[in-house]
């Protein structure tokens, strides 16, 4: 089991959510990434109106809309920095 | 002297009334400051949040954008002035077009044209009556700011920004429209319950701090898009969340300055209730006592013509 990414999801009028997940997907303007603990510090920024997951520990899988949004890994952790962000129906882990 | 009573009762009643009116709008502030103070709370991770992916972008990448460096002839300066929508809270508004006003009448003796962006019902009103220019103007919610408000104004001031490249002397350039070349805030800022103090602040061009590099090499920063196109879609971000910020504080120093003036009314009020009561009942008692020294007066001579008799 691989050390923890530490996520924070926060959008212009409060935090979405923060904590420790496994693993994050999103989609940049580039394409589709995931960031596992230990990803190599990244800017990027959404695509627009793309989905946020977030992996948690013991399988369940977070999903948010995401609007205006910019991704950032640093030592620290993930940030996901959103102009908007709710919560879409709980995915199914996959 | 009964009309006097009758006059002084209906003083206290009106009293009444209006420290009802002012009591309840006391109260009203009072829980609206709550309620911005806590969004201001709830901005803040966003704020620190952006600065950090700026900060680290800033560091990376060189720095040429034009929210960034400096014009080398500031010819026109944007202002934003951010005042309120209603009235009664204090010299709230009076004080921010104050502060503003000196910031213009600097900006003038700089040789600088500055073209005005008012924000609040308050602030329209008093440039729309003397008569001045305003560029733009919003109102509605001074009280309640939402970010989409926010960036409303961003985007307009940032459209100025960018047009205001290209100007020349007296001449708006190939793009035909008058630009500025700096930008400011005025908006008030929230230092407790007691003091609001409206203060003026550049929003553009940005500095950005070269923080001392004390942590070692900087981690180098993959980007996706390219550094300069991700500082193109995060700098008006960056303008947005500061305007945003402004907003909600002040928003939370109008109300901390509407409570503060409907508590003082309240306490006029209350205070007028008392003398006016005090007054009535001399009055009154005056009366009592007028009405006594004539009865008693009339019996003794009454008495008197009697006694000759």
């Amino acid at each position: 089991m691989a050390q923890q990414l530490h996520v924070e999801l926060v959008a212009v009028d409060e935090t979405v959510w923060s904590g420790e997940a496994e693993m994050v997907m999103a989609r940049t303007t580039e394409g589709e990434l995931g960031v596992m603990p230990g990803h190599a510090p990244l800017l990027g920024q959404l695509a627009e109106s793309g989905q946020v997951r977030i992996k948690v520990p013991g399988g369940d899988q977070l999903s948010y809309e995401v609007a205006g949004g910019f991704l950032s890994v640093s030592d620290k952790g993930v940030t996901v920095l959103a102009e908007s962000a709710s919560p879409v129906r709980a995915a199914q882990g996959s | 002297m009964a009309a006097q009573v009758r006059v002084l009762r209906q003083r206290i009643r009106a009293a009444k009334s209006m420290k009802k009116i002012t009591k309840a709008m006391e109260l009203v502030a009072t829980s609206r400051i709550a309620k911005a103070q806590e969004q201001v709370a709830a901005s803040l991770p966003y704020s620190r949040a952006i600065t950090e992916v700026l900060t680290a972008l800033a560091s990376n990448t060189r720095i040429d954008h034009p929210l960034l460096t400096p014009r080398e002839r500031v010819r026109r300066a944007g202002v934003l002035l951010v005042t309120s929508d209603r009235g009664l809270a204090g010299g709230y508004s009076s004080n921010a077009i104050k502060t503003a006003e000196s910031l213009l009448a600097r900006l003038r003796a700089d040789g600088k044209e500055p073209s005005l962006y008012v924000i609040g019902r308050k602030g329209v009103q008093y440039y729309r009556f003397r008569n001045r220019p305003m560029t733009a103007c919003w109102t509605g919610f001074s009280e309640q700011p939402t970010f989409a408000d926010a960036r409303e104004v961003g985007e307009t001031l940032i459209k100025a920004f960018t047009a205001g490249v290209d100007d020349g002397d007296g001449d708006p350039g190939p793009d035909g429209v008058f630009g500025v070349d700096e930008l400011h805030i005025v908006s008030t800022e929230f230092k407790s319950l007691m003091t609001q103090v409206p203060v003026p602040r550049i929003l553009g061009p940005m500095q950005i701090e070269d923080k001392p590099r004390s942590e070692g090499i900087l981690p180098a920063y993959e980007f996706e898009p390219e550094a300069e196109a991700l500082l193109d879609a995060l700098l008006p971000k960056y303008i947005n969340t500061r305007i945003y910020a402004a907003l909600v504080e002040s928003a939370a120093s109008e109300s901390a300055s509407r409570r503060r003036a409907m508590k003082s009314a309240t306490d006029n009020a209350e205070e007028m209730i008392e003398k006016y009561t005090r007054e009535m009942n001399s009055a009154r008692q005056a009366g009592i006592t007028q009405e006594i020294s004539e009865i008693v007066g009339g019996a003794n001579a009454l008495a008197a013509s009697g006694s000759e008799v």
